[in-house]
């Protein structure tokens, strides 16, 4: 276990909802996206995008392009194989379905690349993609899950002999036991339908190989892992040292820039062919057919068992995931389903049986919640059921089974920790907010006028903060890597300004600056507003792994507070020269070193920082010049999973909890979806910046929303995708959107600094299970497939009707 | 590509501009490729998101879905007008305040929308304004603090 920390009682800047430190550069238009970084002699890239979903490529002729005044160069999949080797791919058995940047011989989705175009400008590339001829024998495309299992089915990989990749069945405590003691055991079959982040920027990437040197630099909006980079340098057949990526700021993310150094790849390529530098930018329809990072597409089979009392004992669970062509995570969406499986319940048991299947379709990466998001989802569709059968108030089933305040740090069947929480508490402040009894008893009189108005309650949870280990305790080998760090560099400057450098890119429209600088206010007493922060390369870099699983403010947090002390270690025995004292007789307060009982004389951190960079000669021989220091925060809880995988350890320990109450009313004749209420209630440990951590549930809430009720990337049963642009996959906007009543609740993590846990993911993990209640609620039959559109909501009336 | 070029004067925050630009030149790159104005972003390439927003004549316009040349004889302004000194203009103030942005690629196209909702409407109400950014998405904040930094910003600009 890890050490349990006392939290400081009083704080003067975690905890204020400051303006945000990287924000005066957006609101100017100079963020520095990567679209707006270009270098002179650059070409720029177009992809000739496959129109087939499963197909072999017989032929493709570029002569027409490659005639075309301003084209640099024509790369086919072919070519692009002679110089590159395949992408860094963390799934199952990577050799039997092997991803490269561009396709070689066969495609299998519609968008995937066959070739790319370097020319003068995007628009000549463009002009050249079109001139590309390929030959395609088109191959019977397998778009479904069951058609992918199917008998004979057409093979999306020859290598992998089937197209389950993955496939393995768990049991978390004595799941047949309970099932036998249970008095009622409900069951459904539930779809998650296939969503992505779909930032408004999109990937892109700006490469320059220096021959001379043999130098590949990448600028990027997508920088994480670096200590995964030597993958991507083993792409580009680069020595790991020589590569070196710069990030800029993403304009936006959601995991949909998880790691995706596709992009990257290409540019890198494309320069290395070139021999100039290559700018590469994803358009909309690259990134919606060809991004790599679509989300979940799941089919369940689920069933819950619990005593008469409401007491739910075990949950079986059978999913199938549709991965698409490749499998770059494998199957780390279910280990972090399993990070929260039973939700905020005492559940005793529970078995989960995976299967993951290939498919015509793009492949899955990241989306806000990683797949855990569906499991919560499908836990609290089942309590709802089981809520239904038992004839039990939804309100009062959860709090049933609540794990209660007095029982953490709780570790849950399939081993993960929670480390704290009062759900109970979150419980009561949302049901007061949302006016949950009232908002009954106008629906009572709203229902008696004929409307269908419906209200639907969630309690969730959000883990945070991954373990490395939960990409891969899926698989039989004793131990995979098990590390997953954050660090930054303090430079105090002679007049005591304060400089952090962070080692991923960490701006995703997340507040990471803004994080840095409370902390660093915090632990040397500054004023966060005058705190720089930048972005260092990787070459030069120090390990870091970046946003992802709620996990940067958490990590970095604990890096800063590293990197203070080693300053301030220093900055005492400079004190305690200065002040002639014994440096025992210090203490740090108010930004500066005093002696203990004489606040009179102390030395601030800028006087001592002067003396530590211009006056050596006034200081003891062992203190070098300078005043900075660097931190390395490694994960501070993770234990490994056991041999046999019934126990996976801890993985996700700092666990957050939101309750959502949603109240909608559904238009009888178009199926549409209005929100009359929304109330979201969240408990992430102490909050560093609230204005913020309520953006961050907002913002989830909404995408939350958009994937239950319109977001889903469709492919047809010929594997066409009918999706291709924001005309066809439509975001929320304002009015979707509800207002929402935001609540906060503050149970501090016993194993983070200040208590913080994470909140990134929020909203998103809720959402969908408060609204699918809501309609419910309203209409009288259960949904039971995501994204529940108008469509959709128009057949469930039809069938309460019948 | 068979294509033509033509001459447009025009002015851009306030200043002439005259150029030579191809006919299928879209006005968001001329902003971007021509004149380095980096401010108006890309998000669609298709007149749906509207990331791109500039006004033209006072209008809010998606510059990836209108050509260069149709801008001849026009005035425009992009987001590196609203404050070309120190302070920010009190729209951007309001955003500020209120972290009426997270990833802030949508913010410039979003600030001349709210800027020409303001100028029609100077006591816009939330719902009001909520409608109003309805032209314009957001991934990221679920537009609530938008909405709350333009009912302010429209106070202040106000006084």
């Amino acid at each position: 276990m890890p050490t349990v920390r006392e939290h400081p009682e009083t704080l003067n800047w975690v905890g204020k909802s400051i303006r945000r430190i990287e924000d005066p550069k957006f609101l100017r238009g100079r963020g520095n996206y990567i679209d707006d970084y270009s270098v002179p002699n650059m070409l720029e890239v177009a992809i000739v995008r496959s129109t087939e979903p499963h197909a072999r490529i017989v032929s493709i002729d570029t002569s027409a392009a490659e005639a075309l005044p301003g084209v640099a160069a024509v790369v086919t999949g072919a070519a692009a194989a002679e110089v590159t080797d395949p992408m860094p791919d963390f799934g199952p058995s990577p050799d039997k379905h092997v991803w490269r940047c561009l396709a070689v011989d066969k495609v299998r989705y519609v968008g995937e690349g066959v070739a790319a175009v370097a020319a003068e400008s995007r628009a000549i590339a463009e002009d050249a993609a079109d001139l590309v001829h390929v030959e395609y024998e088109p191959l019977p495309p397998v778009v479904d899950w069951h058609d992918a299992l199917a008998e004979g089915a057409p093979l999306i990989h020859e290598a992998l002999g089937s197209n389950v990749p993955f496939h393995r069945s768990f049991v978390f405590g004595d799941v047949e036991d309970d099932y036998a003691e249970a008095d009622v055991v409900v069951s459904d079959v539930l779809y998650w339908g296939r969503s992505g982040g779909q930032p408004l920027e999109t990937v892109g990437a700006v490469a320059d190989y220096d021959l001379g040197s043999g130098m590949m630099t990448i600028h990027v909006n997508s920088l994480t892992f670096t200590s995964f980079l030597f993958m991507l340098a083993g792409t580009l057949k680069v020595p790991s040292n020589k590569l070196d990526m710069h990030p800029h700021p993403a304009g936006g993310s959601f995991g949909a820039k998880f790691w995706e150094v596709k992009t990257a790849a290409i540019a890198g390529m494309m320069s290395k062919v070139t021999g100039r530098p290559v700018k590469f930018m994803q358009d909309r329809l690259d990134n919606i057919a060809n991004g790599d990072h679509h989300g979940s597409d799941r089919r369940y089979e689920v069933s819950l068992a619990a005593l008469r009392d409401g007491t739910m004992l075990s949950m079986k669970v059978k999913v199938v995931d549709n991965y698409g062509a490749y499998i770059q995570f494998g199957v780390g969406h279910h280990g972090n389903s399993l990070a929260q499986a039973v939700g905020p319940y005492r559940m005793r048991s529970i078995a989960y049986d995976v299967t993951a299947v290939l498919t015509n379709k793009c492949q899955q990466g990241a989306y806000r919640g990683f797949g855990s998001e569906v499991g919560n989802w499908v836990l609290e569709r089942m309590v709802d059921l089981m809520a239904t059968e038992l004839d039990m108030d939804p309100v009062e089933i959860r709090r049933k089974n609540f794990i209660q305040p007095d029982q953490f740090p709780y570790f849950i069947p399939t081993g993960n920790c929670y480390d704290s929480g009062n759900y109970e508490g979150v419980l009561d402040k949302t049901l007061e907010l949302a006016d949950y009894h009232g908002w009954r008893r106008r629906q009572a009189e709203m229902r008696a006028e004929g409307r269908l108005v419906g209200i639907g309650i969630c309690t969730c949870q959000e883990r945070s903060v991954f373990s490395a280990t939960e990409f891969w305790f899926w698989f039989d080998q004793p131990v995979g890597v098990t590390s997953s760090p954050e660090s930054v560099t303090l430079d105090i400057d002679a007049m005591g300004a304060v400089t952090a450098t962070l080692y991923s890119n960490a701006s995703w429209g997340n507040s990471p600056e803004t994080m840095v600088a409370q902390f660093a206010g915090e632990e040397l007493g500054v004023d966060p507003s005058e705190v720089n922060v930048v972005y260092a390369g990787s070459n030069q870099g120090l390990p870091a792994t970046g946003p992802g699983g709620s996990r940067f403010t958490i990590m970095v947090s604990g890096a800063v507070e590293g990197a203070a002390n080693r300053i301030k270690a220093k900055a005492a025995k400079i004190a305690a020269h200065l002040l002639e004292a014994n440096e025992d007789d210090l203490e740090w307060i108010d930004g500066g070193f005093a002696v203990r009982g004489s606040p009179d004389r102390r030395k601030d951190l800028g006087e001592i920082a002067l003396q530590a960079h211009l006056f050596k000669h006034s200081l003891p021989d062992e203190i070098d010049s300078g005043l900075e220091a660097s931190f390395v925060h490694d994960h501070p809880y993770t234990t490994l999973p056991n041999a046999d995988r019934t126990d996976l350890g801890v993985f996700y320990p700092f666990v957050g909890h939101a309750s959502h109450v949603a109240v909608v009313e559904v238009d009888p004749d178009t199926g549409k979806v209005e929100f009359l209420d929304y109330t979201a209630v969240h408990d992430c440990g102490t909050c560093v910046n609230p204005r913020s951590v309520g953006g961050q549930v907002i913002g989830g809430t909404v995408q939350g929303l958009g994937s239950t009720l319109f977001e889903e990337f469709v492919y047809d049963g010929d594997g066409v995708l009918k999706t291709p642009s924001f005309a066809e996959y439509l975001l929320p906007s304002a009015l979707d959107s509800p207002a929402l009543k935001v609540g906060h609740q503050e149970t501090p993590s016993p194993y983070t600094p200040y208590g913080i846990k994470g909140g990134g993911e929020a909203g998103r993990m809720m959402a969908p299970s408060a609204i699918c209640a809501a309609i419910d609620d309203a209409v009288g039959i259960r949904v039971r497939r995501l994204p529940a559109t108008p469509e959709r909501v128009l057949d469930m009336i039809e069938a309460a009707e019948d | 590509m068979n294509t033509s070029s033509h001459e447009i004067s025009l002015t851009v925050n306030g200043r002439a501009v005259e150029a030579t630009v191809e006919s299928r030149l879209s006005l968001a790159d001329f902003l971007r490729r021509e004149l380095g104005l980096v401010g108006t972003h890309l998000g669609c390439e298709q007149g749906a998101c509207g990331a791109c927003t500039v006004l033209v004549d006072g209008r809010s316009v998606r510059s990836c879905i209108m050509l260069a040349v149709q801008a001849d004889e026009c005035e425009l302004r992009t987001v590196e007008s609203l404050a070309p000194g120190l302070a920010m203009h009190p729209l951007q103030d309001a955003f500020h305040k209120h972290q009426a942005l997270q990833c802030g690629f949508c913010t410039p196209g979003m600030l001349l929308r709210c800027l020409e909702l303001i100028e029609e409407n100077p006591d816009i109400t939330d719902e009001e304004a909520r409608e109003g950014i309805s032209s314009n998405s957001c991934r990221c904040t679920g537009y609530q603090y938008i909405v709350d930094a333009v009912v302010e910003a429209a106070e202040q600009m106000r006084q």
